[in-house]
């Protein structure tokens, strides 16, 4: 067995197989690159317009409070909030039934049970995280999550 | 411990354990506000005490990462190490960074340490993992790109080895994947595409690639096994988690917006990431029956042996059982996800590191191994934080196919909320867990000082009772 299966092998094996892989793997990415623009919502991206503005901001608002250490986003985040994702849809396609449950939060929370923390957001900031979670609802997810309960 | 410079790594192995405290004592915390939802609300938020329990396990893996290769690089390139006082230095800013990183996580919230530190200029921070503030992710880049330059030296000017080679490969790996957490779109799908280059492809990529090389270093210097037989092992290895691991990343690409050819790329290549993870079992007990010598540091031994066990458990086989993209549409982001994390983590890359600083820090302490007293703890420390993480992974996977149950799977979906409540029983048997692995590492601390203390008053054990080592017989 040591005679025919070699160090030298084992270590042609591991760059050959690796770079090999590597060249792979960037040429999926190449091509998912091209195969994005159908399915990522970008023509929604635009900061020439109103809608692409709020977005921005809504994404920047997301990251700023950490909404990703209690929910998932696209099932990717922590599992002690619900999925947001598909939260447009879940709320019926109203951005009006987000701001208003977002503004809703008890600031010292409800006894015993787990509750979003009260952010004090601005009418205009709640608009621009809306419309942030509706642009993320119409992302070509192939059909993910399985139902509307996230 | 055969070069001075070696004893760099102390400090670091101190730190990357008290950094593992800390990060316990917030798993029991988030384990309460899962079943106790208001628990230190407002003062605390979940989303707080995530954070901290996230980030110092990834700060205090990279210290034990750190410390293990200025253990090991010098020993293995037959020189001191290129510049002691750099280490030292990078030692300092690297421990201030992350401290006061997570004093501002827990003093001012989110948004204003946002403000504070300039997101604006180049937001990176508010993603899973990587939430520490542009400024604290520079520091790591500095403190990485100094430690690369002094090791780096110490391997070019000294004997090169396989096991010192591949440890530079994957730091150097982990170095430049960390680059990727600078790119941050507002595009959501490119985000998360590209977030996953650093986060896969640290844990499932280069990461195996320093895990292999410890394991190998460790086990060639506790069983005296020819280095040419462990070389070939580590080589094959580290083939089979590159190859099977790099493509393996189209798992995370299902359901975040890329194309669908990722679910059988994805699928395909993940299955096989178990391979690797079992060939590190086959090797540790293949070297550990050919050992040529019995060490004297038995509790190394063990724990090398366990990092290859549950690596194979939690990476591979809790890994495999949801990776599957017909499978994963049901079980991704649900608390299947989060069982797989805990014990893919202490398997590989706790476990990894505690069998390093098993290992070295007898030696740095001018031992070869801790007295039988202090071995016996740390034999208790590993069985009672094993077992309880093997059971928080059971309830979690219990938690999770009933929740996939319940909102996903049946005719009546229910909302999450409601799910969470009925599956809470599993939480709190989750919780007891965690209490039960503070209790295994609060047995490894007091091993330390047990070992320190059987050093100092050497006549305090009656001769008889330390074991005479059977290979001296």
């Amino acid at each position: 067995m040591a005679q025919v299966f070699t160090k030298s092998m084992a270590r042609n094996i591991f760059y050959g197989g690796s770079v090999f892989f590597i060249l792979l793997f960037l040429a999926l990415t190449l091509d998912t690159s091209f195969a994005l623009p159908e399915r990522d919502q970008r023509h929604q991206l635009d900061l020439s317009t109103e809608v692409g503005q709020r977005i921005a901001k809504g994404k920047e608002l997301w990251e700023h409070n950490n909404c990703i250490g209690c929910h998932t986003l696209l099932g990717e985040g922590a599992y002690f909030a619900p999925e947001l994702g598909n939260v447009y849809t879940r709320f019926g396609n109203n951005k009006e039934a987000i701001k208003a449950y977002i503004q809703s939060r008890p600031p010292m929370g409800i006894p015993g049970r787990r509750s979003m923390p009260q952010f004090n957001f601005s009418n205009e900031e709640l608009d621009a995280i809306a419309e942030f979670l509706k642009y993320s609802s119409e992302i070509n997810t192939a059909g993910w999550p399985p139902n509307i309960q996230g | 411990m055969k070069y001075k410079s070696q004893a760099v790594a102390k400090p670091y192995f101190i730190a990357a354990i008290g950094l593992f405290l800390a990060q316990v004592i917030f798993g029991i915390v988030l384990g309460i506000q899962y079943v106790v939802g208001d628990f230190l609300f407002p003062e605390i938020p979940f989303n707080v005490a995530r954070m901290v329990h996230t980030n110092t396990l990834i700060v205090w893996l990279l210290m034990g990462f750190m410390g293990a290769a200025y253990y090991l690089i010098p020993e293995e390139s037959e020189r001191e190490l290129y510049a002691p006082w750099l280490a030292h230095l990078m030692f300092w800013i690297f421990l201030i960074a992350a401290a006061l990183t997570v004093i501002g996580y827990l003093a001012v919230p989110y948004a204003r340490l946002a403000e504070i530190t300039g997101n604006d200029i180049l937001p990176t921070m508010g993603r899973e993992f990587l939430e520490q503030p542009t400024i604290t992710k520079v520091g790591i880049v500095i403190v990485a790109l100094a430690f690369l330059f002094n090791i780096g030296m110490t391997v070019l000017k000294g004997r090169k080895t396989v096991v010192s080679l591949v440890m530079l490969i994957g730091l150097v790996g982990l170095a430049v994947f960390f680059l990727f957490s600078f790119y941050n779109p507002t595009n959501l799908v490119l985000d998360k595409f590209y977030w996953w280059w650093v986060v896969h492809l640290w844990v499932e990529g280069v990461w195996e690639l320093i895990m292999g090389a410890m394991l190998a270093f460790v086990l060639i210097k506790t069983t005296g096994v020819d280095r040419e037989v462990v070389e070939k092992w580590l080589y094959i290895i580290i083939a089979m988690a590159l190859i099977t691991g790099i493509i393996g990343t189209g798992h995370h690409y299902y359901w975040i917006g890329a194309p669908e050819y990722w679910h059988w790329w994805g699928s395909i290549f993940s299955a096989l990431e178990p391979l690797p993870f079992f060939m590190m079992t086959v090797f540790a007990f293949n070297m550990v029956n050919q050992r040529r010598r019995n060490h004297p540091n038995k509790a190394a031994v063990l724990w090398a042996l366990g990092t290859a066990v549950l690596a194979f458990l939690g990476a591979g086989v809790w890994g495999f059982l949801h990776t599957l993209a017909p499978v994963n549409y049901y079980t991704h982001g649900s608390q299947i996800t989060a069982a797989h994390g805990h014990l893919a983590f202490y398997g590989a890359y706790v476990l990894i590191n505690i069998t390093m600083i098993s290992y070295a820090m007898p030696l740095l302490n001018g031992r070869e191994a801790n007295s039988m007293r202090s071995q016996v703890l740390e034999m208790w420390a590993f069985w009672l934080m094993s077992i309880s993480m093997v059971f928080i992974t059971l309830f979690l996977t219990a938690a999770g196919i009933l929740q996939i149950f319940l909102q996903r799977y049946t005719e009546t979906p229910l909302p999450f909320m409601v799910v969470q409540d009925k599956v809470a029983l599993f939480y709190w048997l989750r919780v007891l867990s965690g209490v039960v692995f503070l209790g295994g590492l609060g047995a490894y601390i007091a091993s330390f000082f047990v070992a320190a203390h059987d050093a100092k008053h050497p006549q305090a054990i009656e001769a008889g009772k330390v074991q005479p080592n059977p290979a001296a017989v």
